[in-house]
């Protein structure tokens, strides 16, 4: 009996007349728990009820508490009929079950009715004692903290990041049971959210199991979905990142926490369960326990040959026998390359025979990469009987081996987050995506959901695959969705490959001497551009250079990634939003053939909502694409594609080429004229985008560094395919000089369209930026004015002329039009930069589009802005400020006044003051040097593991260094920020924001993870204002619901809000609608700024600043 | 193509002050676009006309689920639907219980019933206010009214605290509520001259002078009685007022009054002939007013009265207004000095507030 809960029922206020009579109500409250329930008394004839009721007690398991939601109800006392039910309250109560969230939930609810929304509030107060029980974390998971910022929440410090986390649980869906066809809506609405519900307590149970397991004490990055199978039934999953955090209460607690305890908390993991993750490990991994051998090579042979163990019901068909349709999105120059100088009807074919062909020579090579980083680890730390092996017994391998495979040890070495601590990452490689199509079939027994977790293993194993083919160990920016139309279903996983730094997983042994190391190179801020894989066995054929900012490693000319913009990239000019729109009908058709149809298509559709991104982002002049997010949506006849991204201009790659366009037919006078017309309008557009985006050649940026920069080297060609299309490129190369034009085939109608729908996407109007990453590149000085807002279009297609092209025009211009609609809107906060900017497109019907956008509006000092000049300091303060990184600084500060030349003496200074954390990437660049050297035909997973050799060798210096306490001159520069005014203190305002902070203000405590599901049903759509008024009541009623539940555990604020789900259905005719709604974020206490420096004296803001590793202030 | 859907919901609601107003003053969505395109809103945010429609539209939705709350604006204080910044709740609440100053003098002292709600389409086509508006604004009176009806205590207190209003705006509704509960008739075609703030001002003085609540010892009326102290007139006291006959049914008493008033204003009148020749009209005029309070139809004609009797006599002598100020100030004062008079208390609540208001009326 570990725990009991005390629910207390005050008051109600703004109740609905129940009683037509009397135009009052007579309202009595149920409190239900599982499967206990008290009432209240009945007060009579008010419609303002003051029950002041006793403490109700539940004495309950905590496996309860976490599963279950406490379960209020209202309801009108009907002395001869049945008890009409007002509403309902469901609050979940997990905030309260871990010691530094809320202790105690209190507050106005909303009364909420499935049929008629919010009737009245209710006010409850709820309290949990939990009891402490040396066995509480058998079942359960109290005490396990969640997360659904994708980054490491401001005020604690991640110890270690320990992985991926997954779990998902079915059930049949209430609403296709046979009782549903004689219940009321009402009831079976309520069945169906309480059963999520249910589901959702379960599945972050479970999921905090794992992490325990895991040893750790938090999920990070933690995404919830699900998918509404329909007949098949109602699937919960879940992915996060599960981490060892530490929260940042003092700056004494700061010493302890860094030094010798935590190394011994790192070490506890290996002495008693050193490898908590492998298969091996039955009850932490179950699901895979039976899909997966215990050896990693095994599961790669194994992986791919999973194309053909048909676990699924996928169709077999013949272009691609085994359904699922995977495909590799690699940093983005192979397809675009390709797509020089074939022309597009060619071109599509050898797209298509090249997926399989990636495949194919994927998994080989991945084999080989393992078994030579066995040999070289061996050789390395000089134990030539290493029988253990990397996957091998784990009880008996020495903790040295244990570090070094540790990342190779987990099944899937993702990260869900997309912003990392300083030095985390090391090399970014490229997208990953896979995607599946699947036919949904009934789940027959909910208790082993066995093919639903068959079907992600797999695809998770096809990104892990992708990502050794790009030289890199781990997968970050990782995320799932799926898309559901009848019987079939995609299933997607996207993330940036990535090589990792070790420190931060596990392995406590390597810090020291990587610290040690770091003191004698500098950090790089370009280090993630470097690519990680091997430049002369390239996964695709990229243009290479040397690095623009470090002039020592190669770089590819663009660089498209699903994670934020790392906070130490050097950034030219301003980000944009790019969005590529893609439609294509498809027949109608049943089961196994609709798979096939959707599997076909859909490699067509990748590649060209990959042309397309690369096509706009050109026409930006900028070269790298973060968070960058492609969903592909399925309906009846069509699919949809949309991409969204945020393009920038890294310091660090080369200078994007233009855009040529060449004819097919070049001996036609007029055609050419409209050539060259078109080829105008694209360089015009091109330089009108540099200036708007701030984008200067980079020979000014280095004026601002304040020294030239020495003339960029000769770019090695050597890699460059040796296609018959290079050569072409050369020739058409005529405008843009030095630089690789890109070059567009106008060879028929269907490529002129694309150039034309190229040149129609305009631009926000001045005084707007949008972007969907957290922060916008070179804007800094947010002030605190922040709207968050969904908004929601649906569009009726006309079938009469239902063609590629006009799908296509209607798509994007809905589009489009939504933007606009939003820069109108929200004119009043200009300047003001659109963040977060989310987009789902869902096909409700045969002819209905539906997008939805989530973002966050920030308004930003305009003044500031101006000073471009300052920008890259001004910067590194502002995202200290935002992100609690100080160590950031650093580099930047370096960056602004030490040339990228001769970086080393300034360096120097710098790091004595400075962190240990920063060092990380010279440490890492350091050895990717002699790397490149040395060994030469392995994938650039090896420099990982060769760095560790490297550092093993040294021996283990621990010299942690605790420079985590930072430079105190860059906390005193950004103390002297002028601070945005303080406004707006009203009580009551709870702000929402997709993002991971508050501009303007620090986030003191994370109070618990929001979660909710609400449906909403009518019967009378045209008396709520038809489709447009329902909905909006809707959204806006569960922004009420939401703010009140953060509103009663203390908060003032929803951080990393999501709307991961808006299904909405309407029947017109029957004058019907229904929606349903998932949201979850992150409840928080935030405090201004400009309140906090009154408050709190020098010390600890400076804490604050301190890094995601420490110092924090408490209020 | 065309938009079946298509919303916009922030987390704080977005109010545009000018669609608001487009919206109050009753125009469709239609009319509102048409107006906002001739405002050149699409030259300077360079919109095209669809978004426009659109966010028209989304306001309208948004200010039609308000409305709901702003029939009790305490509830829109207290809602958690819509998360409204304080200045800006003040703001709709206020906008929103504004009222045209043609079509209060429209309605002003009729009873706020059906019958006058289908009246409203005349109204609306003689005031040019759209049909929609004058809804809106009738059914605030009527609902401020039925909402204070039943009170005790001060009609402005009562008003501000039911319905949030600022200290003016209250002060007019009590004024409206108070006209339209006795029923003052101010349609008249001589009266059309007068402005609702001429009115309010009365109607202010009177709910100050004439009400059970202006007696400060109200409460010595048993609750049973349920008069609104500040609503109804103090029935003993327009009783009462039958006693002043005397100063003008008592031909010594009004010579003596007319000679001392004649005697303070002697050289001080611009007008004084014209004074003297009319005073014993004057006189009978105001104090035959008070006499015939007691029945309700005279009280209705209150303001046609004043008007006849005294504001157009003097009106037609052209006496300049400090001239009425004056002598209505030595009208009030000489009665205290006429020995035989005894209502001197009853003469004071009485005149006292009729000076003020026939000042305020005295106008052209």
């Amino acid at each position: 009996m570990p725990g009991k809960l005390k629910v207390k029922i005050v008051a109600g206020r703004h109740l609905p007349v129940m009683d037509r009579a009397s135009d009052l109500t007579d309202a009595f409250v149920e409190v239900k728990f599982g499967n206990t329930t008290f009432k209240t008394d009945v007060y009579l004839k008010s419609l303002n009820p003051q029950w002041n009721s006793e403490w109700f007690k539940f004495e309950v398991d905590d496996e309860d508490l976490q599963d279950e939601p406490l379960q209020i109800t209202v309801l009108d006392h009907d002395t001869y009929s049945a008890n009409d039910a007002i509403g309902k309250v469901y609050i979940d109560i997990d905030p309260l079950l871990y010691s530094e969230a809320a202790t105690v939930i209190s507050g106005w609810f909303p009364i909420y009715d499935t049929i008629h929304g919010i009737r009245g509030e209710i006010n409850v107060v709820v309290k949990v004692d939990l009891f402490n029980d040396l066995n509480r974390f058998r079942q359960s998971s109290c005490g396990v903290k969640f997360f659904c910022t994708t980054s490491i929440p401001k005020c604690y410090r991640a110890v270690i990041i320990h992985g991926f986390v997954e779990e998902l649980v079915v059930n049949e869906d209430p609403e296709y049971q046979w009782i549903d066809r004689i219940r009321t809506p009402r009831a079976s609405n309520e069945a169906r959210q309480r059963l999520i519900s249910l589901m959702s307590g379960e599945l972050q149970r479970k999921i905090g199991l794992k992490v325990l397991e895991m040893r750790g004490n938090a999920v990070v990055g933690y995404l919830q979905c699900f998918d509404l199978e329909g007949e098949s039934g109602l699937v919960v999953r879940a992915i996060g990142t599960a981490c060892t955090l530490d929260k940042l209460s003092s700056p004494a607690a700061f010493l302890p926490a860094c030094n010798s305890p935590s190394k011994e908390m790192k070490e506890i993991p290996f002495n008693e369960d050193p490898n908590p993750n492998t298969h091996s490990s039955g009850p932490s991994t179950p699901l895979k326990n039976q899909t997966y051998s215990f050896s990693p090579s095994k599961s790669y042979s194994r992986q791919s040959s999973s194309s053909d163990t048909d676990l699924s019901l996928t169709p077999k068909t013949a272009p691609y026998p085994q359904g699922p349709r995977i495909y590799l999105c690699p940093s983005s120059p192979s397809l675009s390359c390709g797509s020089l100088h074939l022309k597009k009807s060619c071109l599509l074919l050898s797209e298509s025979s090249l997926i399989p062909h990636h495949s194919s020579l994927v998994s080989p090579v991945l084999r080989k990469s393992v078994s030579f980083s066995e040999e070289l680890f061996l050789a390395a730390s000089g134990m030539g009987s290493g029988s253990a092996g990397k996957e091998g017994g784990p009880f008996k391998a020495l903790l040295r081996q244990q570090t070094q495979s540790a990342l190779e040890q987990r099944e899937f070495p993702f990260f869900t987050l997309t912003a990392f601590p300083p030095g985390f990452l090391v090399h970014v490689g490229g997208v990953v995506s896979a995607r599946s199509v699947k036919l949904l079939d009934r789940i027959h027994n909910p208790d082993e959901p066995e093919t639903r977790d068959a079907w992600w293993a797999e695809i998770r194993q096809e990104i892990k695959s992708h990502a050794k083919a790009l030289g890199c160990h781990a997968v970050v920016g990782y995320s799932e969705s799926t898309s559901i139309c009848e019987e079939v279903c995609i299933l997607s996983a996207s993330g940036t490959a990535a090589v990792l730094n070790p420190r931060f997983l596990q392995d406590g042994t390597v810090e020291g001497c990587l610290e040690q190391r770091l003191e004698e190179n500098l950090p790089t801020r370009c280090g993630f551009c470097h690519i990680p894989y091997d430049e002369l066995n390239m996964p695709f054929p990229a243009h290479l250079t040397y690095c623009y900012n470090c002039r020592k490693q190669k770089v590819p000319d663009v660089l498209f990634t699903t994670i934020d913009l790392p906070t130490d990239a050097t950034v030219i000019g301003k980000g944009c939003l790019i969005q590529a729109r893609l439609c294509r009908l498809k027949k109608k058709a049943q089961a196994e053939a609709n798979a096939t149809a959707i599997s076909n298509l859909l490699p067509f559709m990748e590649y060209e909502v990959h042309t397309q991104l690369m096509n706009k982002l050109k026409l930006k002049g900028m070269n790298a694409l973060f968070g960058l997010r492609i969903q592909i949506t399925v309906g009846e006849n069509m699919l949809m594609g949309l991409a969204s991204a945020t393009g920038v201009y890294l310091a660090a790659l080369p200078t994007p080429g233009g855009i040529q366009i060449a004819g097919k037919t070049p001996n036609d006078g007029s055609y050419e004229q409209h050539i060259s017309h078109m080829q105008k309008k694209i360089n015009d557009t091109i330089a009108k985008n540099k200036e708007l985006y701030e984008i200067n050649p980079p020979e000014i940026s280095e004026e601002i560094i304040g020294s030239p920069i020495p003339e960029p080297r000769q770019r090695s060609r050597l890699l460059r395919s040796q296609s018959e299309s290079s050569d072409e490129v050369t020739e058409l190369d005529l405008s843009h000089g030095k630089k690789d034009a890109f070059v567009l085939e106008i060879d028929d109608t269907d490529a002129m369209e694309d150039v034309h729908s190229l040149l129609t996407d305009v631009p926000p109007p001045s005084g707007f930026y949008s972007c969907n990453t957290e922060i916008m590149p070179g804007i800094n000085n947010w002030t605190s004015e922040i709207q968050m807002f969904t908004s929601v279009r649906v569009i009726r297609l006309s079938s009469l002329n239902l063609t590629n092209q006009a799908l296509n025009k209607n798509f994007n211009d809905l589009c489009e039009n939504l933007l606009k609609s939003l820069y109108f809107k929200l004119r009043s906060m200009i300047p003001c930069c659109l963040c977060h900017v989310n987009f789902t497109v869902s096909l409700p019907e045969d002819e209905l589009i539906q997008v939805t956008v989530t973002a966050v509006a920030i308004t930003f000092d305009k003044n500031q802005a101006l000073q471009t000049t300052k920008t890259h300091v001004e910067k590194s303060l502002q995202r200290a400020s935002t992100d609690n990184e100080e160590l950031l600084q650093f580099p930047l500060e370096l960056c602004s006044d030490s040339l990228p030349s001769h970086p080393l003496p300034p360096a120097k200074e710098h790091l004595e003051s400075a962190s240990s954390n920063s060092g990380i990437p010279a440490a890492q660049r350091a050895t990717s040097v002699d790397y490149s050297s040395f060994a030469d035909r392995c994938s650039s997973w090896i420099e990982l593991i060769k760095l560790k050799a490297q550092t093993i060798r040294r021996g283990s210096i621990k010299t942690t260094v605790t420079v985590e306490k930072a430079s105190p001159v860059g906390d005193g520069n950004f103390r002297n920020r002028p601070a945005p005014p303080c406004a707006n203190s009203t009580v009551g305002v709870v702000k929402m924001t997709p993002l991971s902070f508050i501009p303007g203000a620090k986030i003191t405590k994370y109070l618990g993870i929001i979660n909710m599901f609400f449906i909403r049903e009518t019967t009378s759509l045209r008396e709520e204002g038809g489709v447009s008024g329902f909905l909006h009541a809707f959204i806006a009623e569960v922004f009420a619901m939401v703010r009140a539940h953060v509103a009663a555990l203390g908060g003032n604020a929803v951080v990393s809000y999501i709307m991961k789900q808006c299904v909405f259905m309407e029947n017109p005719n029957k004058n019907q609608a229904q929606c349903l709604i998932n949201v979850s974020g992150d409840a928080v206490v935030f405090v201004r700024e400009s309140d906090l420096e009154v408050v709190s004296t020098q010390q600890p803001t400076a804490n604050c600043q301190s890094s995601g590793t420490e110092g924090e202030v408490t209020t | 193509m065309t938009s079946e859907l298509d919303i916009f919901v922030g987390n704080t609601t977005l109010i545009d002050e000018d669609v608001y107003r487009l919206w109050l003053d009753g125009y469709s969505v239609t009319d509102a676009v048409a107006l906002r395109v001739r405002s050149g809103i699409l030259e300077q945010t360079g919109a095209t006309a669809a978004v426009l429609q659109s966010d028209t539209m989304d306001h309208y939705r948004t200010f039609h689920m308000l409305e709901r709350l702003l029939h009790a604006p305490p509830k829109l204080l207290h809602q958690l639907i819509f998360q409204i910044p304080p200045s800006r709740q003040a703001l709709l609440i206020e906008r929103y219980y504004a009222f045209d100053e043609a079509f209060v003098r429209e309605v002003l002292g009729k009873k706020l019933s059906k019958g006058t709600k289908k009246d409203l389409d005349d109204i609306s086509t003689k005031t040019g206010i759209t049909l929609k508006s004058c809804r809106r604004q009738f059914d605030n009176f009527k609902r401020v009214f039925k909402v204070v009806e039943e009170m005790r205590g001060s009609l402005v207190d009562n008003i501000q605290q039911h319905f949030l209003l600022s200290d003016r705006l209250a002060r007019d509704y009590a004024a409206i509520v108070f006209f339209a509960n006795n029923r003052f008739e101010t349609g008249k075609k001589k009266l059309q001259y007068l402005s609702f703030g001429d009115f309010a001002f009365c109607a202010e003085l009177m709910i100050q002078n004439w009400t059970l609540g202006a007696v400060g010892e109200a409460p010595t009326v048993p609750d049973s009685q349920m008069d609104d102290m500040d609503m109804d007139l103090d029935k003993e006291f327009l009783q009462d007022l039958k006693e002043l006959k005397v100063l003008v049914a008592d031909k010594d008493l009004l010579d003596l009054h007319k000679s001392l008033v004649c005697t303070a204003l002697r050289g001080k009148l611009g007008v004084f002939s014209e004074m003297e020749a009319n005073f014993k009209n004057l006189s009978r005029g105001l104090v035959n007013v008070a006499a015939k309070l007691t029945h309700n139809k005279d009280v209705r004609d209150l303001f046609v009265d004043l008007v006849e009797k005294f504001v157009e006599p003097c009106r037609s002598d052209h006496w300049p207004l400090s001239d009425v100020r004056f002598f209505l100030s030595q009208y009030a004062a000489s009665v205290h000095s006429l020995d035989g008079f005894r209502h001197q208390t009853l003469w004071d609540r009485y005149m006292g507030t009729l000076r003020g208001c026939l000042l305020r009326l005295y106008h052209d």
